[in-house]
Parts: structure tokens; sequence; C-alpha cells
């Protein structure tokens, strides 16, 4: 009987891969010559157990004197051929406030955030009998977030910092984001999903339909942020999960990045460079091209299947 | 990070990362502090340092209370620790030359161990922060307007103030204390942020309260009307515009929330909230003769009735209706232009669907509540009489059932040659569809009667006996997880996370290959309601009478619905609307995008079950014995 189960219940990978793309407005297209398909269709490598490589980049950038970004990575796997656990925790931080107070609001936050969530969620991965967890992820994560929010304001008063992190774990990953940094998936299409909303005085103004994604590029008070840790008295994080793609990047970034480097030349440098960590330098050389106005920093995560 | 070696500040602060806060402490109480104030307690705490209520041993045969605001300046940078004093000094000497009774006497300012001392009159009372907190319900409409008027007199004091204007520029409820007589006075002048532009995040005022132009770094007399209208929108409402998106005001009208608000208040707390600041008030004398005309007119009096929200109750009259002779408390199903429903009378429905016109029914020995399941040709349904029927769905004539040994109170589901069903005697049964067998069942400790949800490879169900289990297509459970209270609701599974409620009061998400909590949203009550899906919008009812509207990757809440009384079944959601039923009997359709109220339709008897679509008519079931077609 539970050879016949096996043979009725195998895995239907091909259909799962198929739901996975985007509902798109119905229209009908002629169907792809075998050339094109070519162009836009990937193999999936199934790893075993899953996994993803993870590289970084940082940069002072051209017309800053010092460097007020603060990033961690950690990635690790557990695998036992029964439950395998892929986990990753990478974490953005864009220090401000002019003083000294940036560079260590920065540096607390993506501390503290690190500290905080490799001892909640990492080492309990590691528990031989753990118990079960009491809060939610993301009741975790945000109580994590506001224990940074104190930390800043007890060691760098004045100080404040955006602070965007992603937690991978299993298949899912979980983004808090307070800020202007961003998060992004990247597709092996093309397609460049953010993740995040900017925190941002011309965010909002957008939103109320008040200027144009255009006019915000060059709006004198594109750098207003509204919310950041260590200068809101009330800090509630963004939180959001999503289901890791089968293939394809992560990528967190400061504004030094995304300000400056457009998403399709992103996706060019992303997509043509097999090692995550390259690909970030390839992108700060870019930036730096473009007058490396602020400070850069990235973390690629790439998804190996 | 590595630190340059010329940069001794930064230095100083990694050390004391390491756990040196004893110069975080509070004083404890007796603590004398300049040979004078006697610690108490310790009333507030701040970014800075703690406010106590000390004693001013000044006066040894009476007891005089004061309050003493401590700042401890711990900035490593000279630049930014001179910045923090002179804050602290300017609140202290704004203070120290007003005159009025909304704003707290200072009586001395000093400087011991490093820390600098503010000393205040002591007021004995409550912050609006707390009085919200406090309170479950928004604050009533009489008292909002005589708090305001009292704001309005202590801005027109610090605004007409010579030789300059003061802006207070942080108008908030925390910052706003009730004495013991009920009166207001104005709290904390300390904001001393100068704004830069250019440079990046600096902020003043707090945001939710704060008017566009104060992003700006422009702040007028009308920065503080924004922030009072801002303030009386929160209490009305008893929403806190720090958890929502900066300037939405206008997207959340007073009246929408609490109906008890009257009309012209709305309007004087809409006019303070203008996004241009020419459109509102010229000054805060303006806004305080608005509100001084109405509380005359109304004598500051709750009115009585609601501006009418109420849509006309029977304006939906249903297509058709058919009578079974007792109750029915499960949904229908509709497949190949005929509607199946079971029945509290023992028998299976089935009708017509375009008219409602009786075709055929089919009796078991027991009640019917559960939704029957089409697939090839056959019609699978669960009977209290403890058995799981399979007859033809265009007949009726009767093929095989599987005896359980326990009433079935759980839908059915297909997949794989196998028939998936709970029973009350506490199994999930997988039952073979050729050999009408039993292939395995997996044993709980409570009745199943959550319908299973089937995915390419995992099986997830919820049991009376408090948990969610996921197993595999051979019966292998791969994980549980253990909620507080029983699960009911059928779950749902999209992008690899699993949604349910628990009448445990959550609702909750969970990683589906692991069952790690990713989130979970507190309802009021507990529910049995199974969660639909359109987008990245959950829906979902509970016993608390919501229909509740959140986003499935962060649990953030869109809207609620308050409907008249809980609401047991499922959502349906068409097109644009959703659709649910509730123990009053009562039926609504609701857009789903904003959540309000399109029509509700009063069947006889409580709904326990939900409605189904097909072809943009609506089915529902109700326990007054009737089953209705609706357009939707």
């Amino acid at each position: 009987m539970k050879n016949f189960f096996t043979k009725i219940f195998k895995k239907k990978a091909p259909i799962e891969e198929i739901k996975k793309v985007p509902s798109a407005p119905l229209i009908q297209t002629t169907p792809l010559s075998d050339d094109q398909l070519k162009t836009v269709s990937y193999e999936v490598v199934q790893m075993n157990p899953p996994q993803f490589l993870i590289g970084c980049g940082q940069s002072v950038g051209i017309q800053r004197d010092h460097n007020e970004d603060t990033l961690f990575y950690l990635s690790s796997i557990l695998a036992d051929g029964v439950s395998d656990i892929p986990f990753g925790l990478c974490v953005i931080a864009d220090g401000m406030g002019g003083h000294k107070n940036g560079e260590i609001a920065s540096g607390v936050a993506a501390r503290t955030s690190a500290r905080t969530l490799i001892t909640k969620v990492f080492a309990h991965l590691l528990e031989i009998n753990p118990d079960p967890m009491e809060e939610s992820l993301q009741e975790t994560i945000e109580k994590t977030v506001n224990d940074v929010q104190k930390t800043v304001i007890r060691y760098a008063p004045g100080g404040g910092t955006t602070l965007t992190l992603a937690l991978l774990m299993g298949e899912q990953v979980t983004i808090a984001h307070v800020g202007d940094s961003r998060a992004y998936f990247i597709y092996p299409d093309g397609r460049i999903q953010r993740l995040t909303k900017d925190h941002s005085l011309v965010q909002r103004m957008i939103d109320l339909e008040e200027i144009t994604e255009a006019e915000a590029q060059n709006h004198p008070q594109r750098n207003v942020l509204l919310k950041a840790i260590g200068q809101t008295d009330l800090i509630r994080p963004d939180l959001t999960t999503h289901q890791i793609p089968r293939s394809g990047h992560l990528m967190l970034c400061s504004d030094g990045l995304w300000g400056v480097v457009s998403e399709t030349e992103i996706y060019r440098i992303v997509s043509s460079e097999q090692d995550p960590a390259i690909a970030c330098k390839n992108m700060i050389e870019i930036a730096n091209q473009y007058g490396g106005p602020d400070n850069i920093s990235i973390v690629l995560v790439k998804f190996l299947g | 990070m590595v630190l340059p070696p010329d940069k001794p500040g930064t230095r100083q602060i990694t050390q004391s990362l390491e756990g040196n806060t004893g110069t975080f402490l509070q004083l404890g109480t007796g603590t004398i502090l300049d040979k004078r104030y006697q610690v108490q307690d310790v009333i507030g705490i701040g970014g800075m340092g703690s406010v106590y209520r000390a004693r001013d041993l000044h006066f040894p045969n009476v007891i005089k209370l004061v309050a003493v605001k401590e700042m401890i300046n711990q900035a490593p940078d000279p630049v930014v620790r001179q910045t923090i004093v002179q804050n602290f000094e300017r609140e202290a000497n704004i203070l120290v030359t007003l005159n009025h009774p909304s704003i707290p006497k200072i009586y001395d300012f000093f400087t011991q161990d490093e820390k600098s001392y503010l000393v205040e009159e002591f007021i004995n009372g409550r912050d609006l922060e707390a009085i919200l907190k406090a309170s479950p319900d928004p604050i009533r409409e009489d008292q909002v307007i005589l708090w305001a008027i009292e704001l309005c007199d202590v801005l027109e004091f610090l605004h007409t103030h010579k030789p300059e204007p003061i802006i207070f520029r942080d108008i908030k409820p925390s910052n706003i204390m009730i004495n013991q007589q009920n009166h207001v006075i104005l709290v904390d002048f300390g904001i001393a942020k100068i704004f830069k532009t250019g440079q990046k995040g600096t902020m003043i005022g707090t945001e939710g309260y704060s008017p566009p132009e104060q992003y700006r770094g422009e702040a007028t007399l009308q920065t503080d009307i924004y922030a009072l209208g801002a303030t009386m929108h929160h209490l009305l409402t008893h929403r806190d515009p720090r958890l929502e998106a900066p300037f939405s005001f206008a997207d959340r009208p007073i009246h929408q929330i609490n109906q008890a608000v009257s009309e012209d208040l709305e309007k004087i707390v809409n006019t303070a909230l203008q996004y241009n600041p020419a459109d509102r008030f010229a000054s805060a004398t303006d806004m305080k003769m608005a509100l001084f005309t109405l509380a005359k007119r109304t004598g500051a009096l709750p009115r009585a009735a609601a501006a009418g929200m109420a849509i006309g109750q029977q304006d939906v009259k249903p297509l058709w209706t058919f009578e079974c002779e007792d109750e029915i408390r499960g949904t229908p199903t509709v497949d190949g232009g005929m509607i199946y429903v079971g029945s509290y009378d023992n028998n299976i429905y089935t009708l017509d669907a375009t008219k409602g016109n009786f075709l055929w029914k089919f009796a078991t020995k027991g009640g019917i509540v559960t939704k029957p399941q089409v697939a090839g040709g056959t019609l699978y349904f669960g009977s209290e009489d403890n058995k799981m029927y399979a007859i033809q769905a265009k007949t009726g004539k009767a093929m095989w059932d599987y005896a359980t040994s326990g009433p079935i109170r759980c839908s059915p589901r297909i997949a794989e040659g196998h028939v998936f069903v709970g029973s009350d005697d506490g199994n999930l049964y997988a039952i073979n569809q050729t050999t009408y067998q039993k292939s395995w069942a997996i044993k709980t400790e409570g009745p199943v009667r959550s319908t299973p949800y089937l995915t390419n490879d995992l099986i997830y169900f919820g049991s009376e006996a408090n948990e969610l289990i996921c197993s595999d297509y051979r019966g292998t459970v791969k994980w549980r997880y253990y909620t507080k209270r029983s699960v009911t609701s059928s779950p749902i599974e999209a992008d690899g996370i699993v949604y349910f409620a628990s009448q445990d009061a959550n609702f909750y998400a969970l990683d589906a290959k692991s069952g790690w909590v990713i989130w979970r949203f507190r309802m009021g009550k507990g529910s049995i309601s199974s969660p639909s899906m359109q987008e990245n919008q959950l829906f979902f009812g509970s016993a608390d009478n919501y229909l509740y509207c959140v986003d499935k990757s962060s649990s953030r809440e869109f809207w609620r619905f308050k409907c008249d009384h809980q609401v047991s079944g499922s959502p349906l959601v068409h097109k644009d609307a959703v659709y649910c039923g509730t123990a009053n009997g009562s039926f609504y359709c609701i857009d789903s995008k904003n959540g309000r109220q399109r029509w509700k339709f009063v069947t006889g008897g409580p709904i326990t079950g939900a409605a189904v679509a097909n072809n943009d008519v609506i089915y529902l079931g109700s326990t007054d014995h009737k089953i209705y077609a609706f357009i939707a």
C-alpha cells in the first residue's frame, strides 16, 4: 500500500513552477518561438539541501568623507535529510544626524538587531529539544526593533538610522523595515519587485498624488524621512513575510545605491555575475562612476533552488 | 565595523555597550537632590532620563510636591552634548516667563553629578495618552470640546506672546495633562531641534500629529492648530495617527469610526486638519470661537442620535427562496446548474440554480451540517448519522457510504482517488474512492470539524483538541501546532503559509513546511470562521462581531466591519465585495476595498454557514429553514 501511495503522490514540481508566475491581466498573445523561449526560460537547479549564497559590498562613496552605514549578514544551514533549514540574516542600517551619532546609531542598530535575533531565533533552531516559540516570528522581530530603538536613543542620542533587515528561514523571508533603505526581489526574468516602502516625505507625497515619481527624484526634500530609528518616539516597523523565490536574488541596499543606479542596471549587473560579492562590487563601482553622492551598502542573497 | 583610532568618542560607546548601564540607574526613593528635593517615586521615563515626584523639604510643616525632570547627558560628541543642554535650558527659560493656568510653574533649575534637573509644579493627573489607553471607547464629544477650548486658550496665550510668539510645535496627547479638576495643562516645552534643509532625517514634532509643513522645517501658528486637530481626531476616533500614514486623516472620516460625533464638530476638526495651512483656522482664537459657538448650541452635551448612515435594510430582495423542513446550518454547493444543500431535517436537497425549483432530495438518518462536494459526477457529504455518503450528483441514486464512529460535521475534500473527511470520533479519514475502504486515519484527541485543505503534497486540518495538523498523503503527521483553544476554522494555504482562526481569539499564519508562527492577529473573541483570500487580502469573521480584512504578508489591518452579531461562517469574496452572515440572521454585502456596507438583508434565523457565488448569483442558507438567492 505504501508503494502505491508513493507512486500516486509523487511531487509535481513543474506544475508548482507555473503557478508561481504572478497574475497579469488576461491578454491573448502569440506563443513564443523556441528561440524566444530559450532567452526567457531558466533551468531551475534543484539543490539539496536548499541554500543560498550571500555577498556584500560597502563604500563611503565619492562625496562623503566618512561612512555612516553598517551592514551585517549571517548564513547557515542545518540539514539532516528530514527537515533542512537554511537560515540567513541580513541587515542594512544607514545612519544620519550630521555628527558622529549617525554612524554610532547605525552600528548600534545593526549589532543590537543581529545579536537579538541570533539569540532568539537562530539559537532556538539549534536547540536539542526546543520548546515551541512563544511569540510569532513577526512579533519577535517587532520587539527586536523596539529594543534597537531604545538602545539607539541610549547610546546615540540625537542620532538616527534606517533599518532594513531580512530574516530567511526555511522557505520564507520576513522583512522588517524603517526608513529609506530598501529590499528587492530580483527575478531571473528581469522583474524587480520592491519589498519595502520608503518612509520618506517624497514617498508620502507620491502616495497623496502631490508629486510624481519623476519629480521625487530631484525633490529638494527627498532626504527627509518620516520615520527613523532613534528619531521617532513610537517605532512600528513595516513587517512582511514573503515566499523565497526558487531562483533569483534578494537585495538589501542603502539609498547610496538605489538613488543613483537604475533598476534596469541593477538587474543587468546582478544577472550577469555568478558570485553575489562580485556583483555587489560591480554595482558599487557603477554608483561611484555616477558621482557616489552618498555611502553605499549592499547585501545580495542568491537563491540556489 | 572597524573604527579608526582617532575617534575616542565612538570607542567609548562601543565599550559601554558591553553592559555598563550603571549610569542609567534611576534615583532611589529618599534620595535628596540639591539638599532640598526628596525623591518619592518615578512618574515618567523619557529618552534623556526620568521624571520624579519629589517633596520640597524647604516646607517641613506641609507636604509640597514637585516634579523633578532629570537629564542625563551621555552624548559622546561635545556638540551634541551641548545641544542637549541648550534644549533643556531653553525649556526652563521659556517656562519661567510664562504665567497661564494651563502651563506648569517652574521653581528651580540646577546641575548635580553631571546631570541637570528642572523642578516644576507637580500635576496630579494623567496625560491624554494614558486616558486614551485606559478607555476602550473614544472620548465623549462634550468632553473633547471642553478640553479643546482650554487648549485653544493656552495656544492663544502662547501665540500672542510678546516679543516673540511661541509655537509649541509638539501638541499631542502625551504632552497634555488633565489634572484632578479636569483642567488641561500643557507639558514638555523641550522641543528645540533645528531643521536644516538637505540634511537627512531631522525631524521636529511627532509623526502622526505634525502637519506637512513641519516636515519642511516650517513652523507657524497653524502648525499647532493642525496638531490640535490631530489630537482631537485621535480622541474622538481612538485611532492612533502614529500608526497611520502621515496626513491621512481625510481617509479616516470621524463619523465613519464614531457615529456619535456631530457633523459640526467634525467640520471644526477637519478645518484644523487641512493640508494647506492657509485653509485652516487663521488663529487659535478663531478655533476657540467656533468651538464655543458649538458648545453653546449643544450645551456641550452628547448628541442623542448618530448621523444616519443606515442604508435601507430590506432594499435587497432575494431572486427566490426555497424552504426546507428544518434549519440549514451548512453551506450550499453549486455545480452544473444545480444547488446542493444539506438540512437539519436529515435531507440533502437539490434545487434548480436559476429558479430554485425542487428537483430531488436524499434522506440520511441525521442532520446534515456540512458543505457537499461534487467530484466526477458524484456528490459527497457527511451526516450526523456518522456516515459519509457518495451519491450520483444528477439523480441522487445511492452509490456507497462509509461509517465512522461519530457524527460527521466536517466537509469532505477529494483528491488523489480519496475522500478526506473528519469525524467527531477524532479521526481524519482517507477513504479510497474505488475500494470504499479506509486507506488510513489520523487520530486526534478531539472531533475533527475543520475541513481539510489539500495541496500538492500536504494536507492541513484543525481539531477540537486545540491543534492544527499537517500530514502528507501517506497519513504521516509532519507537524502539529498547538493553540490554546479548539480549531474549528478550516485552514487555507497560499505561498507557503497556512492561515486559520482559533477559538483562542487569535488568527494564525504558520510556515506551511515547518509550522513556525509567522504572525498572529488578535481578535476580540474566538473564531470558528474559515478565512477567504483575494490577492493580498485575507477575510475572516469572529465571535467579537467583526469581519476583519488584513494583509496576508504582514497581518496589517486594512479594515474591520462591525456586524450586529457574531460571524461564524466563512466570508465569501466575489468580485469587489465580501458577503457574510451573523448569528442575528443578518446577511451583509461589504465593499472589499474599503469595508463599507453596500447592503444588508435580514433572514429569520442565525446564519452559521457561508454563501456561495455562481454566475453572479449568491446562494445562502439560514436556520430559518430557507435557502436564498441574491443578485451579486
